[in-house]
């Protein structure tokens, strides 16, 4: 059970040196709008400027490769299952059928039907660059921080600090746990049968969750102790003040937001239509 | 500390719920043999949650968790199911009261009770809530969707309605019982 993750990676590059506020309204701000377009020009410039971003962050390809095969396989199982449920989704889309060539029944392929799938797939594209950046060139520490600035409440972003901080220590617990209970002769693989499989995972799960409520109750009475919550605001030691880049980095994601939406919504179609 | 505050006790189990929430999201999923669908046995553990510590708590465990899992182990996060899972949480919460799980008793009525709870929930965030949002936001088909729903809502049913219901039952134990001490 070797667990890789996606955690931050130092590194010298203009992309570390933006504050995590820049970093997270940015990111919200594209991954927003590659949520609500379906137009394909407009996706293709987004997934070509997050590779540029990519190249400048300095970030090597092969140390987010592992995460990239799993979305490609997930993805791959996802348009399967587009098409299998779904063959003429394009033709209803569209408005048109050019179609290739029969396979069987409702079953043909369709250039409409190949057009919105690429769109689905096009659409992950210019999300997952921006998503994996953001991750590994923002430290976990400054993600809570820049959460409270841009008005979250500090309790809750003081929560998802805390979740950060944790997951590491609940994964080696968990393996901790996963390990002793197999060595007394659990077995959690495809072995056994499904049944018998769910009674075992419960027992992994009751020592990790009972743990995990003693490591509230600790955690909390530290914090209590220590005087948590009893003033309106919070100071972080990770927040950064704002440079120029940071200025020049929203006002270029908040031009290619509105630009964005205006192309998108133009028509009255999220779609893109060159049929 | 005002009402309206949350309390530090809710601020941690937020975010050790979060951490927890992630690693079996990932590590303590058991693979059914149909693609794509696992029997998640983190719901279990959020339906815990929220009966311990209420909707609030709830709601936002399964918002942070599922956004963090998402985002660190997948690399995008699936927004349509993310809300779906703060909704699970935060409904189950809604029953936190009546339950009542620190008084140490979860009888056979409270049993009952909390099962009725989870699948109504449940119903409404995967059957309806999450096919509509996909359609919404993915633009995916509708019948793939709607399927996909069904098949991931009865699993995850099944699994609060076991593992859950066993979880509550050894928290309740760990409780010691209204009127256990006797005047000498």
């Amino acid at each position: 059970m070797a667990a890789e993750m996606l955690s931050y990676i130092d590194r010298k590059s203009p992309v570390h040196q933006l504050t995590g506020v820049t970093k997270l309204i940015c990111f919200i701000l594209w991954s927003t709008a590659a949520m609500l377009t379906y137009d394909t020009r407009i996706l293709l410039f987004l997934f070509l400027i997050s590779i540029l971003i990519f190249i400048i962050s300095k970030i090597k390809f092969e140390e987010i490769l592992f995460v990239l095969v799993f979305i490609l396989v997930f993805l791959f199982i996802n348009n399967v299952a587009i098409y299998v449920f779904s063959p003429q989704e394009g033709v209803k889309i569209y408005g048109s059928s050019h179609v290739l060539f029969e396979i069987s029944g409702r079953y043909n392929v369709t250039l409409e039907q190949l057009f919105y799938q690429l769109n689905i797939t096009l659409k992950y594209f210019t999300v997952i660059p921006a998503a994996l950046l953001f991750i590994v060139t923002t430290h976990p520490s400054e993600f809570a921080a820049s959460l409270n600035r841009i008005g979250v409440s500090y309790r809750i972003s003081y929560a998802v600090s805390l979740a950060l901080r944790y997951i590491p220590d609940v994964q080696r617990d968990f393996r901790n746990i996963a390990r002793a209970q197999q060595a007394r002769g659990l077995d959690m693989s495809r072995k056994e049968k499904l049944p018998k499989r769910i009674k075992n995972a419960a027992s992994i799960l009751a020592p990790l969750i009972l743990s995990s409520l003693n490591k509230i109750d600790t955690i909390s009475n530290a914090m209590e102790l220590r005087g948590f919550g009893k003033n309106k605001k919070r100071t972080w030691y990770s927040a950064r003040p704002f440079q120029k880049s940071d200025y020049f980095a929203i006002a270029l994601f908040t031009i290619l937001f509105i630009v964005t939406l205006i192309i998108t919504f133009h028509d009255g179609s999220r779609f893109y239509n060159p049929f | 500390m005002k009402e309206n505050n949350l309390s530090i006790k809710t601020i941690v189990a937020i975010g050790i719920g979060a951490a927890v929430f992630v690693i079996l999201g990932r590590f303590a999923s058991i693979p059914t043999g149909i693609p794509n669908s696992n029997i998640e046995t983190t719901y279990a553990f959020l339906a815990l949650m929220s009966i311990i510590f209420g909707p609030v708590a709830g709601g936002l465990i399964g918002l942070i968790g599922h956004a963090l899992k998402d985002l660190i182990f997948y690399g995008s996060i699936w927004w349509s199911w993310v809300v779906v899972s703060l909704l699970v949480g935060f409904l189950i919460g809604l029953a936190s009261k009546s339950i009542d799980i620190e008084s140490g008793e979860f009888g056979t009525k409270k049993i009952i009770t909390f099962n009725i709870v989870q699948v109504i929930v449940q119903a409404i965030g995967w059957f309806l809530v999450a096919p509509s949002l996909d359609i919404l936001i993915y633009a995916e088909p509708a019948n793939k969707v709607f399927l996909q729903g069904l098949v991931v809502g009865i699993s995850n049913m099944v699994t609060v309605a076991v593992i859950g219901t066993l979880l509550l039952l050894l928290y309740a134990k760990t409780r010691s019982q209204k009127g256990s001490l006797d005047k000498e």
